[in-house]
Formats: structure tokens, C-alpha cells, sequence
């Protein structure tokens, strides 16, 4: 185990608090550059929805996990963004430009979005973004001189100083992996700055934050604006790699994706938006793994214990129509997140702090340690 | 004129519909603070339970219908045991997130069971109207206005007059006074589930006939009841059926007056309006903290 000794108060705020962080966030982005080499492409793709994931996680988290402003209306930031690049690509606006743009019309808008939940606290706050996701559905489907309506719009390849990116090529992977890096390291700094510990404060207690001279209305306003932002500059990612979007991509379904990315993640660090959204991605990949395979792996497992070969063959087909029953996946979904929440309220990073911890306190690790307590005194309708 | 008295009236109905959705949610967070997402599906499956007593078994339709009521009570306590009870006291975030997750469930599974197609329950309103004027009021429709207004009166006199009302406003309020003051949390936390859902079932089964039945009917209306029990004020019975019905109004005004595509927003529109001036609903009680 690593002691750590403070000597110096930079020592609390340090990207890379000791050597070994260097040694194996090294490794991981050498894997990370390799990987396209190595994969195939439909797992690149589906690494390239992670890192756009993962971004609109890290801007969720700044927003949800580090402010305390809930939003179920994410997917409409994502769709700003994404109609931005669109309709300025029809211009032959360059990339570097639209990309700038979506990210700032994106932030304007999460700004004037804050304005309202100033005054908006918790299950309030969540149906103002729920309304306003709509009200920005509606529009891009009624919109048609702009966003073509319910007919979606087609996104050119992207083109990068004059020379085409098409949306499968490891170039663009190392696009999204830049933007996510850099959106990750950006949102690392800006909590360890004055801006990030306020938001903190105000998470844990806007009266007390207020008290100690926070401007709450603003630093709430920035922080709507900045995950808006981010999640602008996501949805042109996501619009090149669909190249074809659509009003009906950009709903509430898609919002309570991005919550499940930090909920299943973790909201207390950013470790938790890629993890989650790791796990939002391959889900399906595994699921459809899942029922191609699992109808022979479980006859196999009949027969060898003596289940004659009709039988095996009965079970297969069984469990084999059982699999492909329409709607498994949702329900399989529902049972994941109330699984998390009730068995890992801290998500798949707590979980990784808990092993860690219990190797190295090792024999004298105990459970209590990650316990979170219960409160039943506080209403949260008297806040 | 006509017209506008005749969308006036129709949009009352509607509204009522929604009413009756959010009667459930304002029970829920009036007893416990929970906000439960699931409350639309849970509306779903009391349709589906008795569209199974009705329409597939042959019973009386009352006989039915009181059947679905006590499954769906019953289903209500055991989601309440199994998902909710476990993470009371933790933040709300976290027991929304959990009601979505059983809402994803309940969703998946009527499907499975159910199937995808629309479903119907012969009931003895879908026949006839009620002609006053040249007024034209369909008997389905103003079965849902009577319901909900007996409900909501109901329920209003259930949660001020009775000593298990005065419990769960207790219980709401700080549970572990309540507890200590002798009143069984637990099982009154239970109770409410049950009610909730045998009130989402009244719905389910009164809406059968006018939006049929399948297995997304729940989150399609639970989105619109949900700004009806918030533009009420989360917490007031009598505003959850007032803010259901001006959305029902609003929806159908705009639908009749507007351009088309206005129908669906201008619920929202308003909503967000009434937030920013009064952020706590319109009969939501606004509390300062202390610290």
C-alpha cells in the first residue's frame, strides 16, 4: 500500500497525485491508440458510441453529480448540437467552425434553461428539463425549412483541413477519443478550480454555499451552460458517426440512457461516465451474444448431465424462443437499474473502489466503510 | 360558441383522465416523498389485469373490475416491499431512477404476457351519448369525469379526516418522528402503495374503452399527468385533478385553435410558464428550510 505524504497544498489538488498514474493512464491510452488496429471494426464502432457517451456522461456529471441539478432533458442538448452541425453543413461550413458553433448555441440555450431552474429544486427541476426535451422535439420535427422535420436530415462526411474523415476510419475514432480526453482533463481542471468547488458546495448545501459568499444563481447558471456545451460538441460527434438524424433519436428515451451512463457509472467521479457508458454501449453487443449463444451453451449443459438428445434439443429451442422474445431487453434494462440502485447506489467505479480497498486493507476491510446513511429526518420538500 | 364549449367540455374529460393518473403520483409523494415514475404503468398493468378478468375470462364487468382493483393493491404493496422499501431514506434521485427501472420492467413484461396489439374492454359506457342542446357528450367520457371527482373527494376526506390519513401526512413529513410517536411507518408507506395503485387501476380501466389498451399507454399518459400533479403542486389532491384538467383543457384548446403540432406542447409551454412564477405548483406549499 502507498502512503501518500502531503507537503505542500498543491498536494490536494493535483492532476496526477503520485507516480503511478502516469504508469497506468500511459498504458491505458497506448491500448486506447492501438486499439483500431487491432478490433473489429463493428467493436470500433461501438467504442466510437462509447467515447461520445462517456462525453455526455462527463457533461452530465458536472450538471447531476457535481452540482446537484438533476436533468432528464440531456438528449435535447445532444440534438441541438447534432442540427447545428447539419443545417451549418449545408453551407459547406467547415468543420472546426460548426463544431465551435454547436458547442456555443448548445451552451446559450443550457444557459437560458438554467435561468428557469434557478428557482426549480429537485423533482420540479426534472419535469422543467423533461419539458423543455419535448418542446425541443416538437420543434426540430416542425421546423422543416431548418431540420427537414420528421424526413431527418442527411450529415455529410466529415471533412477535416481538406481531407475526408468517413465515420468508420480509425481517424475519426481518434477524434472522439481527442474530444473526450480533452473534455475529460478540461472538466478535472475546472473542478479543482474555485468554479468546481463551488458547485460542489452547492450540491451539498446551497444555504450553506450562499452563506459563504457563492453566487448560487450563477455558478448554477455556468454549470447548465457548460454541461450544455459539452454535450453540444458531443452531438456533432454523434451526428457524423449516424450521418442521418431524426427528431424521434433525440427523446426522453435517450435522456434516461445518459442518467442509466452516470448512475450505473457512478456519480461521485468522472471514472464513472466511461465506465457507464462502457456498459450502456456493449450491453447490447452482449445481449445479442447472449441469445445467438446461450440456447446451445445451456442444451450442452442439459446433455452433459444426462438430459437424453431430445430433450437437449427441446430445451434449445426453448430457451432459444424464450430469448428472442420482443421486450427482453427492456425488461432486462429495468432489472439492471434497480438492481444498481438498490445493491450499488455508488455504481461500477464504487465497486472498483471497494475491491481496491479490500486488497489493500486486507484482512481488516470492512463493509461499513462504503456504507451510505439513511436519512429520515429530512424532507426534501422543505429545502 | 358551440364549438368552444364543446372543446371546453371534451378537454375536462381529458383533463380528467390525466387527474386521475396524478391523483396516484400526489398519493405516493404526499405518504413518502417518492416520486414514483412507474405510476403510469402501473395504470397499464390494472388494464391489463382487468382486460384478463373481462375480456378473456368472461366475468361481470364490476366483478371484474373490483378484481383488478385488489390485484393491482396487492401488486402495488409488493413493489413497494421490493423496490422502494429497501432505499427510503436515501436521496430522491435515487428512488426516481429505481421507479424508472420498474417502469422499463412493467413495460417489458405486459408486452411479453399481453402482446403488442391495441386491446379493448366492453364496458357498459362504451355505448351511447348524452345529448343536452346540441351539446354531444360520449357516456365513456363522463364516466371518467364522475370517477374522478368521487375519487378525488374521497381521497381528500381519506388523507384529512381519518387518523391513517393524519398518519401518512405524519409519515411524510418526518418519518422517524412519526415512528417514534407510534405510528408503523412501514405498513403506512405499504397502504399507500396499495392505494395508489388501486386508484391507477380505476384509471387503466375507465380509459380502456377511449385509448385502449397496450403496453406504452402508460408512459404516454404518465408524461402527461405528470406536469398536471406538478402544475398542482406535488402534494395537493385537489390540485393534482385542477392541474390535470387545465392541461387536459389547454391540450385540447390549442389542438382546436392552433396550428397542428402545437397540441402536444403547449401543455409544456404552460407548465414551464407557471414554474417560473410560482416554482411550487399552484397549491404547493412553500416551506423555508431552516438550517
Amino acid at each position: 500500500m502507498r502512503f501518500l505524504f502531503k507537503t505542500d497544498y498543491e498536494d490536494d489538488i493535483r492532476l496526477f497525485p503520485h507516480s503511478g498514474y502516469y504508469v497506468s493512464y500511459g498504458l491505458l491510452l497506448a491500448v486506447l491508440l492501438i486499439a483500431p488496429y487491432v478490433l473489429s471494426s463493428y467493436l470500433m464502432s461501438q467504442l466510437v458510441f462509447v467515447c461520445i457517451y462517456a462525453t455526455v456522461g462527463v457533461a452530465l456529471l458536472i450538471l447531476t453529480g457535481f452540482t446537484g441539478q438533476a436533468s432528464l432533458g440531456h438528449a435535447a442538448f445532444l440534438a441541438i448540437g447534432a442540427y447545428t452541425a447539419a443545417y451549418l453543413q449545408t453551407y459547406n461550413v467547415p468543420f472546426p467552425v460548426y463544431f465551435l458553433a454547436a458547442g456555443l448555441l448548445s451552451g446559450c440555450i443550457g444557459a437560458l434553461v438554467g435561468f428557469p431552474a434557478l428557482r426549480l429544486q429537485g423533482i420540479y427541476l426534472v419535469i422543467a428539463t423533461i419539458s423543455f426535451a419535448l418542446i425541443v422535439e416538437e420543434i426540430l420535427a416542425r421546423w422543416e425549412s431548418v431540420t427537414h422535420g420528421n424526413e431527418g436530415m442527411r450529415v455529410k462526411t466529415l471533412s477535416l483541413l481538406g481531407v475526408a474523415v468517413p465515420r468508420d476510419s480509425p481517424t475519426f475514432y481518434f477524434l472522439c477519443l481527442a474530444v473526450l480526453v480533452l473534455t475529460i482533463v478540461g472538466t478535472l481542471n475546472l473542478l479543482r478550480s474555485p468554479t468546481g468547488r463551488a458547485f460542489v458546495a452547492i450540491r451539498d448545501s446551497e444555504t450553506a454555499a450562499r452563506s459563504m459568499g457563492v453566487n448560487v444563481a450563477l455558478y448554477k447558471v455556468k454549470s447548465f451552460a457548460i454541461s450544455a456545451a459539452i454535450t453540444g460538441f458531443a452531438g456533432v460527434l454523434f451526428a457524423h458517426k449516424l450521418s442521418f438524424i431524426s427528431p424521434e433519436m433525440f427523446t426522453l428515451q435517450l435522456s434516461i440512457e445518459f442518467i442509466i451512463v452516470i448512475l450505473i457509472g457512478g456519480t461521485f467521479s468522472l471514472h464513472g461516465a466511461v465506465l457507464g457508458a462502457i456498459f450502456i454501449v456493449m450491453i447490447d453487443p452482449f445481449l445479442t451474444y447472449l441469445k445467438d449463444d446461450m440456447p446451445g451453451i445451456i442444451a450442452g449443459i442439459a446433455a452433459t448431465f444426462g438430459a437424453g438428445t431430445q430433450t437437449a434439443a427441446n430445451v434449445q429451442s426453448k430457451v432459444a424462443a424464450f430469448a428472442s422474445l420482443n421486450g427482453l431487453k427492456g425488461a432486462i434494462y429495468g432489472i439492471i437499474i434497480v438492481l444498481f440502485v438498490l445493491f450499488e447506489p455508488l455504481g461500477l467505479y464504487g465497486r472498483w473502489l471497494k475491491i481496491k480497498l479490500f486488497f489493500q486493507l486486507f484482512p481488516l476491510y470492512k463493509r461499513a466503510t462504503f456504507k451510505r446513511q439513511k436519512i429520515y429526518v429530512k424532507s426534501e420538500r422543505n429545502r | 360558441m358551440l364549438d368552444f364549449v364543446q372543446q371546453l367540455v371534451s378537454g375536462v374529460a381529458l383533463g380528467c383522465v390525466y387527474g386521475l393518473i396524478a391523483l396516484g403520483f400526489v398519493l405516493v409523494y404526499k405518504a413518502t416523498e417518492v416520486v414514483n415514475f412507474a405510476q403510469g404503468d402501473l395504470m397499464m398493468l390494472g388494464g391489463f389485469f382487468a382486460f384478463t378478468f373481462i375480456g378473456m375470462m368472461g366475468l361481470n364487468y364490476w366483478i371484474g373490475f373490483a378484481g383488478a382493483v385488489a390485484a393491482m393493491a396487492l401488486f402495488g404493496m409488493l413493489a413497494e416491499r421490493v423496490v422502494v422499501r429497501p432505499i427510503l431514506g436515501y436521496p430522491q434521485f435515487s428512488i426516481i431512477m429505481a421507479t424508472i427501472g420498474l417502469g422499463y420492467f412493467l413495460r417489458s413484461i405486459a408486452g411479453m404476457i399481453w402482446g403488442t396489439d391495441d386491446l379493448k374492454i366492453e364496458t357498459p359506457f362504451s355505448q351511447g351519448v348524452l345529448r343536452i342542446g346540441s351539446l354531444v357528450l360520449a357516456y365513456d367520457k363522463l364516466s371518467v369525469i364522475a370517477a374522478t371527482m368521487i375519487l378525488c373527494t374521497l381521497l381528500y376526506l381519506f388523507f384529512n379526516k381519518t387518523t391513517l390519513g393524519t398518519a401518512m401526512r405524519a409519515s411524510s413529513e418526518n418519518m422517524l418522528a412519526a415512528y417514534y410517536m407510534g405510528i408503523p411507518v412501514k405498513r403506512v408507506v405499504s397502504i399507500v402503495w396499495a392505494i395508489s395503485a388501486a386508484v391507477a387501476t380505476c384509471a387503466g380501466v375507465l380509459l380502456a374503452p377511449i385509448t385502449f389498451i397496450h403496453s406504452n399507454v402508460g408512459l404516454v399518459l404518465g408524461l402527461k399527468a405528470f406536469p398536471a400533479a406538478v402544475l398542482g403542486g406535488f402534494g395537493s389532491i385537489p390540485g393534482a385533478v385542477v392541474g390535470g384538467v387545465l392541461i387536459g383543457v389547454i391540450e385540447s384548446m390549442a389542438g382546436f385553435y392552433l396550428a397542428e403540432g402545437w397540441k402536444d406542447v403547449a401543455p409544456y409551454i404552460v407548465l414551464l410558464a407557471v414554474l417560473l412564477l410560482k416554482p411550487e405548483g399552484l397549491f404547493g406549499l412553500h416551506v423555508r428550510k431552516k438550517v
